[in-house]
């Protein structure tokens, strides 16, 4: 696993989050940095606010106070558009969230294809303009040898289609998860455990720099568990920035490299696993992992 | 265009003389049997071109129908959205509260009367009969189709939305990929029940003199005097329409089922 070096700036700083439904304060006045390969795991009891925390991380929850500092901009401003922020964010939520009228390979491309189609086809245009002007100036500096290079550039470069780059990628993951005879087959005849890798991996094919996972395993049958775990531990040892809430302690014990135990608003313990499930500190947090385990 | 038909059935039978021959057995038969119904029949039908009546009847019902459907539907997606848009996000009150009050006005008034003010007062100086129908029964509908399309919305599970917005799409792309063909799929049954009424429902505007279907079967009756066979002539016309209209409307369905989990097999 890859080093946290905490020297550097945190990837995902929090601030004195809050946040209030109604009359209700669900999250008070948090404040946490995550760095860049950390596997932060919220845990706590029901009610603690931890899915909401994690909702407000990338403001599908409106924080009501405080500061998100991702990429240096405080995303929690409701100035900023959040949308280019939510880009390098994925999230993973408990009811998989597949877009049910799209097979399962048009719902891992169909985010890069929308938000990068315009920027790739000016890319392209830009070079295929710069190859043109090279190609003038060598032309008329007399440079041959030059000017056949380039004339075999332009000759060679294949015609855009990023469409087709991005089903390449959305069926480079599919393979990865084992699941490529299910790419044009919609998510209804799916099973649970294949619909939430699916999920993972539609994250994943944004190139995010944190992923989120909100309680991916509960809405889960029990033996469809440990696939799912398992495709988010390895993409946790690859060096994924995660934060995940989850109920599934031994996991969070194996895949966390610090855990939050959250209670009624506030992070009431930190630590690494050991920490907090060999030695707890606080009552709360003895008393849930009491329940719990 | 229908008088064109009708000169030329004309010319056709000038040669082959098919009217007089069915007069004949028609005026055979019932005299043989002591009846007077295909006579009746006859004379709501053949006689001076009648049928060319039923005929002009249904294109002008179609023409109000298409058309109010057309207005209808575009008019009151527009209107679902921002009374959605304006549920999830709040941003678009002034404009929701224009959408809510155009629908509650629209569905609350009998559509006679709405069809007489606009007819008699607003397009007081057209006379393009079939447009006003048109565009009353469009506005009209719009206000339905408002309402169907809206529970179409909020039968799309939140997540999906929540599911697009955390890839980094914004609202409107979100919106016209993956929230709005589930809410049409989901309309889809109400949405064709409100075509088929709309057909039938257009019968409304012979109140103001517009030849549609409904108006022929009276203009008629006020020829021959008989009134049953019009009256059950319109009617099957209009059965007949309403049924190739659903057989139509069931392919749509269909091609939309293809996500569902049996892919739309029966």
């Amino acid at each position: 696993m890859a080093e946290i070096n905490k020297n550097e700036q945190p990837i995902l700083s929090v601030r004195g989050l809050k946040k209030v439904f109604g009359s209700n304060v669900v999250l008070k006045d948090i404040s946490t940095d995550i760095y860049k390969g950390e596997k932060v795991v919220v845990v706590g009891a029901s009610g603690s606010g931890k899915s909401t925390f994690l909702r407000c991380l990338n403001c599908l929850e409106d924080p009501d106070g405080g500061q998100i500092i991702f990429d240096e901009v405080d995303i929690a401003d409701r100035k900023v558009n959040i949308n280019v922020h939510r880009q390098n964010m994925g999230m993973v939520f408990q009811q998989f969230n597949l877009f049910n009228n799209k097979t399962v390979l048009k719902n891992i491309m169909l985010a890069p294809y929308i938000i990068y189609k315009k920027r790739k086809k000016k890319a392209y245009k830009a070079e295929v303009k710069a190859d043109e002007k090279a190609l003038k100036e060598a032309i008329l500096a007399g440079d041959r040898e030059k000017a056949s290079q380039i004339t075999e550039r332009i000759e060679k470069r294949p015609k855009f289609n990023y469409k087709a780059e991005c089903r390449q990628r959305a069926l480079e993951l599919l393979r990865r998860i084992g699941l490529e005879d299910k790419a044009k087959v919609y998510p209804s005849t799916l099973s649970g455990g294949q619909k939430q890798r699916v999920a993972i991996v539609r994250a994943l094919a944004m190139n995010p720099k944190v992923m989120l996972f909100d309680e991916p395993t509960s809405a889960l049958d029990p033996e469809m568990v440990g696939e799912v775990l398992n495709l988010i531990k390895e993409v946790a040892d690859e060096g994924m920035t995660m934060v995940i809430v989850t109920h599934e302690m031994g996991f969070a014990r194996e895949v966390g490299t610090r855990v939050i135990f959250m209670d009624e608003g506030v992070i009431a313990e930190e630590g690494t696993p050991a920490e907090i499930f060999d030695n707890p500190q606080n009552p709360r947090t003895k008393q849930f992992l009491n329940a719990v385990l | 265009m229908i008088k064109l038909l009708v000169s030329l059935v004309n010319l056709i039978d000038s040669y082959l003389g098919i009217k007089a021959l069915i007069l004949n057995v028609v005026t055979e038969i019932d005299s043989f049997f002591g009846w007077r119904v295909l006579k009746s029949i006859y004379r709501a039908t053949i006689e001076q071109d009648r049928w060319s009546l039923y005929l002009q009847g249904i294109v002008n019902t179609l023409l109000i129908a298409v058309v109010a459907a057309f207005i209808g539907v575009f008019v009151g997606v527009l209107l679902s959205m921002i009374v959605f848009l304006n549920k999830k996000t709040g941003k678009l009150k002034p404009l929701a509260w224009i959408a809510n009050t155009y629908i509650t006005i629209i569905r609350g008034t009998p559509v006679v009367l709405q069809l007489m003010i606009l007819y008699f007062v607003v397009f007081a100086s057209w006379d393009n009969g079939i447009l006003i129908g048109a565009i009353t029964f469009g506005i009209n509908s719009s206000a339905y189709v408002a309402e169907i399309i809206r529970a179409g919305f909020e039968s799309v599970d939140d997540g999906q939305r929540e599911a697009g917005r955390s890839l980094g799409l914004n609202t409107w792309q979100t919106m016209f990929h993956i929230i709005i063909p589930q809410a049409l799929k989901n309309s889809l049954p109400p949405l064709f029940n409100e075509f088929i009424t709309l057909v039938k429902e257009t019968a409304i505007v012979g109140y103001v003199g517009i030849m549609d279907l409904g108006k022929i079967p009276g203009l008629i009756q006020s020829r021959t005097f008989e009134y049953l066979p019009p009256l059950i002539i319109a009617a099957i016309l209009y059965l007949v329409v309403v049924m190739i209209l659903t057989l139509i409307l069931r392919v749509i369905e269909k091609k939309f089922a293809k996500s569902d989990r049996n892919g739309g097999k029966k």
